[in-house]
């Protein structure tokens, strides 16, 4: 089966494009970057500001437990409703720097879309400590749960 | 576990991945991949222990000469090194197109 969401990541590039099909009319998908209460639900973060207009910003902020565990800003440039997101996106405290994006939203039939990211960082070394973060918390969480099994033999 | 370098180190690197490519196609000696750059065989050779600490290079004696190859296990590695970030995503869409079918059933 064909994978819905995809990554292309060329080598020696500092950027990476992110395509997903969804089956949803595209005014809901762009409602969902759009809306707080959405983006909210769907990021899994709280949404502390969003301005959509030009020049506006947003910040979103994840807590853990009373502690901020994830804050990410950014700056709107561009909004054509249904049609077109050009914004900065940075997360705090974390080596990747301030990426820019390019959000592409397209009607393929009445009620399916696709959504095309084109992420540029600084440079290609920004770029991959961006691809390496999931990978590396994701041999963590190997590890961990690795380690709850051990201690759960002893 | 601490590995002293990890893969993503390896291919940071233009000189390392041309080192790649050129030891992708056979299995080649340290002075004939030095032959390709202009650089000294001192930094050659760091080059090559950099790729060989982080597994992506396999060292294979050959009567009296050391030979250098691919790790097919290293290079997995680097292939499968995107395949948690497009989870994420995938996740997190996945995620988006629930609500948003929840919320347009809602309203209609």
């Amino acid at each position: 089966m064909e994978q819905k969401t995809k990554i292309n990541a060329l080598e020696g590039k500092q950027e990476l494009t992110i395509t997903r099909d969804f089956e949803l009319p595209v005014e809901l998908v762009y409602k969902a970057y759009t809306e707080a209460k959405f983006v909210a639900q769907w990021m899994g973060t709280n949404v502390l500001k969003l301005e959509n207009k030009k020049h506006g910003s947003y910040v979103f902020e994840t807590s853990h437990e009373g502690n901020v565990m994830f804050k990410a800003n950014g700056t709107i440039h561009k909004l054509i409703p249904n049609q077109e997101i050009v914004r900065t996106f940075e997360m705090e405290n974390m080596p990747i720097g301030v990426q820019l994006e390019f959000l592409n939203f397209e009607k393929i039939t009445e009620d399916k879309s696709k959504l095309t990211i084109q992420v540029i960082y600084k440079s290609e070394a920004h770029r991959a400590e961006q691809l390496k973060l999931p990978f590396v918390y994701g041999l963590n969480m190997a590890h961990n749960r690795l380690q709850e099994i051990l201690i759960s033999l002893i | 576990m601490k590995l002293r370098r990890d893969v993503f180190q390896a291919i940071a690197d233009p000189t390392r991945r041309t080192i790649i490519t050129l030891v992708a196609a056979s299995a080649m000696t340290p002075s004939a991949i030095a032959e390709n750059f202009e650089y000294s065989r001192q930094t050659i050779s760091k080059h090559i222990q950099i790729l060989t600490e982080c597994e992506i290079l396999e060292q294979e004696q050959k009567g009296r000469e050391i030979y250098y190859q691919l790790n097919p296990d290293g290079m997995k590695q680097i292939a499968d090194f995107i395949e948690p970030f497009r989870k994420l995503w995938d996740d997190r869409f996945n995620s988006l197109e629930a609500i948003m079918k929840q919320h347009q059933s809602n309203n209609t």
